[in-house]
Parts: structure tokens; sequence; C-alpha cells
């Protein structure tokens, strides 16, 4: 019998329509090719350093850390790429690697719209076609973003289906895969879905940690004692976390977004509150009712709110490598204002679930413990809503 | 000779599907009689998911109308018992991955058998997949049927061989849903299929009218038709059993005359 591929653990493999079977070993045997190409590495790192800003600065955060009396807070400014988040790393690597398998056409999810305006922008610098589905609820949250993916000259299809949110828009792009595969590439946004994908987009966000290691070595001539980052489908978690795996000393922390609270039905904390189940391609954690129907979630973050995680991060809990913890709305936006505050810089409502975590243990820790916190984008895009959330009837 | 084999015993199959609960159960064992009355050989019991990423927006529809008509995988089990008391017509169980793996995949698959389900398709488990429910449906004895797409190309032996019941030959790219056209070479796929094994096959996706049954029947075993019934479901509601049974009758006589 055909055996399964790409599994961490008990999780992942190849759970999708045999439509698009082909596509997805097409892909695997491309990268498998290309990603030790020196050519396509080569283009692949002056994307990085001339069009995205890389390397991303590893910021001592010296307010922050004084203010909270305990461990030294260091911040990776994943938001300072280009396109205001972590997401153009995967996308610049997908959109070349497409590009070389002879696709002219991307198509993309969004949930907050970092992804999707990512994809929109390395479609419009390669010269590609772009369409980005996104949940018809979300393209009312983020309105901006729906506007720059326009601008940049991707087609952003609002989902109606199910909650109209972040789970729904992937499950149209599948579809929309199967529909048309010969000329098209689908650049799944997370470390999720089938294999080869958790594998490819871990691939390329490892960057995040490479960087995190050289520079944190640098600095302060050791590695940090914990690593936090953000976690929905896991993409800058998983590169914040990758080149660190193998040094057990390294506490990794995983920041879930627990909503109102894991105790409510409010939530998208599938470590805490889901269990086992095969969803969106892969086997993983998912938050789901008794007889496997897919829960509906919510997180004020557009971003984390999927009701799955990566296959690796599944594994990684499994294991007991890596930690994740819940935090809520209200501690979010608490650090999301804490920091714009305290540093002067407007975190992405996802990556303030991270500093927000940050915050709680560092005083806990001694004065010479180090943390790393991935800041993985900007807020721009949440001004409005955070002002709405404390009461303040703005919108952008 | 499993019930499946007998489906196709007599002549050309047809393979009427519907989703369990749209609008309610009542209403399914009506439609599930009908089809039955009226030349179904076997019948596929859609078993709803929240997130069917197989289907089109027919079928995606049904599936929440069911859902949120409250229909669970143990009030479908309950309903499958009892309607077998009349119906002797094979059935097989079309659902996603997610709805037997939460269940308990052993724990589904033999209440499948103790129900009298003949066997299951899984959209959402190409054959590198299969281990995980293949050998529980072999103990339990019900067969899990593969698909075949138009994509599969050199794959299409390999799937062919473990063929189990029958073969599904998905007719075009994408989801479910009528079209009005079909494109694809499907003689030339038949062709490598039976080079492969000795099971059936049927062609399903897009399939609606008694014309493109016909020239589906020519090349395959069986036709399948799930969203141009479905359809009819949304459209007649607690009234559908009638319209359907039409349906069936009228689709089954189109392919009956075709010579095996």
């Amino acid at each position: 019998m055909t055996k399964s591929k790409g599994r961490f653990g008990v999780h992942g493999g190849q759970y999708i329509p045999e439509t698009l079977m082909n596509a997805v070993i097409e892909l695997e045997n491309a990268y498998n090719f290309y990603k030790d190409d020196p050519d396509f590495n080569k283009e692949l790192q002056r994307l990085f350093n001339e069009y995205a800003g890389r390397p991303s600065l590893l910021y001592y955060a010296e307010k922050m850390t004084k203010d909270l009396g305990g461990a030294k807070i260091y911040l990776k400014r994943e938001d300072l790429n280009h396109t205001g988040a972590h997401k153009i790393n995967n996308v610049l690597g997908q959109a070349l690697l497409a590009k070389r398998m002879g696709k002219t056409r991307l198509i993309a999810e969004t949930g907050a719209g970092q992804h999707g305006v990512a994809t929109a922008t390395a479609a419009a610098l390669m010269g590609m076609e772009c369409v980005v589905f996104m949940g018809e609820e979300d393209t009312k949250r983020q309105a901006l973003n729906v506007y720059k993916m326009r601008l940049l000259g991707a087609d952003v299809v609002p989902v109606k289906s199910g909650t109209a949110t972040l789970k729904d828009a992937v499950s149209e792009a599948m579809r929309e895969w199967t529909s048309r595969i010969s000329d098209t590439h689908y650049c799944l946004g997370s470390v999720m879905g089938p294999h080869p994908f958790p594998t490819i987009v871990r691939d390329f966000q490892a960057v995040i940690s490479k960087e995190i290691k050289q520079q944190m070595l640098e600095k302060e001539g050791r590695l940090p004692d914990a690593v936090l980052a953000c976690v929905g489908g896991g993409s800058n978690a998983i590169g914040s976390f990758y080149h660190f795996i193998g040094d057990k000393d390294v506490r990794l922390i995983g920041c879930e977004a627990a909503g109102r609270g894991i105790d409510t039905f409010e939530t998208a904390a599938t470590m805490n509150t889901g269990r086992l189940g095969i969803f969106h391609g892969m086997k993983s954690y998912f938050c789901q009712d008794k007889y496997g129907q897919i829960a509906p979630v919510y997180s004020i973050s557009a971003g984390l709110d999927y009701p799955g995680v990566g296959p690796e991060h599944a594994y990684l809990h499994d294991i007991g490598r890596a930690e994740y913890v819940p935090v809520t709305d209200d501690e979010a936006v608490n650090a999301f204002e804490y920091l714009s505050k305290t540093e002067g810089i407007i975190p992405a409502i996802e990556s303030a679930h991270a500093l927000a975590y940050a915050i709680k243990i560092a005083p806990q820790m001694e004065k010479g413990k180090i943390i790393a916190v991935t800041l993985s984008g900007r807020g721009d895009k949440d001004c409005a809503a955070i002002a709405r959330y404390r009461g303040e009837d703005i919108y952008e | 000779m499993s019930n499946i084999a007998k489906a196709f015993a007599s002549g050309k199959a047809f393979i009427p599907f519907i989703t369990c609960g749209d609008p309610d159960l009542d209403t399914t064992a009506e439609i599930v009689k009908a089809m039955s009355e009226n030349g179904a050989d076997l019948i596929e019991l859609g078993i709803p998911f929240s997130d069917p990423t197989a289907e089109g927006p027919v079928i995606q529809a049904a599936n929440l109308r069911a859902l949120s008509g409250g229909v669970t995988t143990d009030k479908i089990f309950d309903f499958v018992r009892d309607i077998r008391k009349d119906v002797k017509t094979p059935m097989v169980f079309m659902t996603y991955a997610n709805v037997v793996f939460s269940y308990g995949s052993e724990r589904f698959i033999s209440y499948c058998a103790d129900i009298g389900i003949d066997g299951l398709i899984l959209p959402d488990v190409p054959l590198e997949e299969r281990e995980e429910f293949e050998p529980l449906c072999k103990k339990h004895g019900l067969d899990l049927v593969p698909l075949i797409a138009p994509t599969s190309k050199g794959r299409i032996a390999l799937i062919a061989k473990e063929s189990e019941g029958f073969t599904y030959v998905v007719s075009s790219l994408g989801v479910t849903g009528v079209r009005s056209e079909i494109n694809t070479d499907i003689g030339a796929m038949v062709q490598i299929i039976r080079e492969n094994t000795s099971k059936p096959c049927a062609v399903g996706f897009g399939i609606s009218t008694p014309e493109q049954a016909r020239e589906m029947a020519k090349y395959a075993d069986g036709v399948i038709v799930g969203s141009a019934i479905v359809k009819l479901a949304a459209q007649f509601g607690k009234e559908s059993a009638k319209p359907i049974g039409d349906y069936v009758k009228a689709m089954k006589q189109a392919i009956s005359d075709i010579a095996d």
C-alpha cells in the first residue's frame, strides 16, 4: 500500500481530493530540486535582502525590560519587513518556486489580509496573476488591506460560505485550486494544509530563527532562555522556533488566541481546547464538536482566528518540546497599548498575544535571563479595531 | 459477491446521492424509498460536514441545511438501521475523513457494518492515506471506494489496483456541481482502469441530464448524480420524494438500454 508522507509524529499527511494529488507531488518534486539549487537560493537571498529588507533587526527593548524588572527582552522585528509582516518571507519563496515551475497565477487565502497583501505584492513584482480569497466578515474588518490588494493588481474574492472567515477562505482557495491546476499555484500562507506545505512554509520562515540565533550570539554571546511567538496556523512561530529545536535549554513558547477565554466558546486556542482531527489536508489538533464538525472560532485577531494548528506544532506539543499558552483578547489589547507607549512600536494584534505572555513571565524571571519575542507584524491595520474595542468610534 | 457488486450485476447502474437530514431525516427516508422504488441500483447517503471542501455551492448548502436542522452521525445511524427494514438497495456513506475519525474510525466502521451500510466514499482520503481506514473497512466487510480524477494520469493504474466495491471516476476538474458539458476523455481513463481491476467503475461530478448519463454510460458501468438531485431537495423541501423519484426513474431509463 502507498505510504503516507509528510508526517510529524502522527500529524500531517495529505488528506486532500485525488484531483490535487499530482499538483502537490509536482510541488514536492520541484521544491526538493530547487531548495538545494544555488541559483534559486541566490535569487531568493537577493529578494530577502534587497526587496524585503532582511535581515530584520533584533532590538533590545530596554525600557520595557527595566519597566518589567526581570528578564532582558529582545524583539525580533518582522514588522519592519516590506509589507509589514513575516508573511513576505514565505511568499517570496513560494512565488519564486511557482515561477520556476512555469506557473503564471497565484491564489491565496487570507485572514487579516497580511498574507493576501504579501501574495499580491509578490505577484506584482514577478508579473503573475493573483486571486485572493478572504472571508466576507474579514473583508469588512480589514477593508484597508482589501484596498491594498486591489491596488497591487489582485482580485479579492469575498467568501460567504460557513463562518465567512479564514477557514472558509482556505476551503474556497482549495476548491479553486481543484478547478484550475495547470497554470495556478496555491500560495498557502501558513505551516498547514497537506504535505509539502507545512515543510515548505517552515523552511522559508526558518530565516527568522536563523537570524535570531546569529544576532543573539553577536549581542549577548549566548542563546536566549526563551523564544516567544504567536500561533494561529503557526508560521511565524515555527520560523522563530526552528533553529532552536535542538537547543534543549531554550524554552519555546507559542501563544494562542484565547479570545474571550478558554472556558468560553468564543476562543481560537486550538492546543488548549481542540482535539485530534483531520481537516484542510492534515491531521492535527482542531476545535470541533463531538461529531467532528469544525467549530466556529473567535479571536479579536483575524490572523489567529483559525480552528486548527500546523502539524509540526502539534508534534512539538506532543513531545513536550514547545509549550502552548492561551492569551485572551484583553491581555493582547493591553500589550498592544503597552508596547506602543513604552517602546514607541505599534505591534500587530496577533504579535501582541506573544508580547502579553512576555509581559507576564519576564518579571518572574531573573535579571540575567534573556527572552526573544517575535514581533510578527506591525499594528497599523489594527488601530481602528482596537479603538472600537476601547469604545472609540473611529473608522479607517 | 459483495452487495455493491450486485448493484452492477444487471446492466448500467444508476447511483443517486442525497444529503441525510436535508431538510430532516423523515424526508430523507421518503426520498431513499422513492429512489429505491424507481430503479436506483446503489444509493449514496451523504453525512453532512461543516466544511465540505470537495463540494460546490449546491451540496455545501445542503450540508448546512442538514446540520442546522440538528442531524448528527448518531441520528443518521439510527435512521439507516430503521430504513434498512424496507430498503434492500445497496447503500454507501459519502462523508469526510474527520466525521469518521472523530467518531473513532473503528467504532464508526463497525456501526456501518451493523446497520447495513456496504461501503464508504471519503473524498479527502487519497491513495496515500487509505491505510488510515482501509484495513478497518476490510475487517468489517465494508468497501472503501477510491476516486480517480482527470488529473490522476500515472496514478490511475495504482488506484485502480487498490479498488474495492467500485471505482469512482471524477468526470471533471473542480468541485461537485451541475455542468453543461464534460470534456474529459472518460473513455481513455476507463480503459486504464479496466486494465488494472475487475471491479466496476462509475462516473460522477457534473452529470444532470439523461443525455449526459447516456454518454457516460457508454464507457462506465454506472452513473452517479448528486447536485441535480440535491437541487430538487432544496426546491421541494419536505415534498421532494416524488420529484426525486420521477427524476431517478427517468435517468435509470435513459441508461437501461445501453449494452454492457
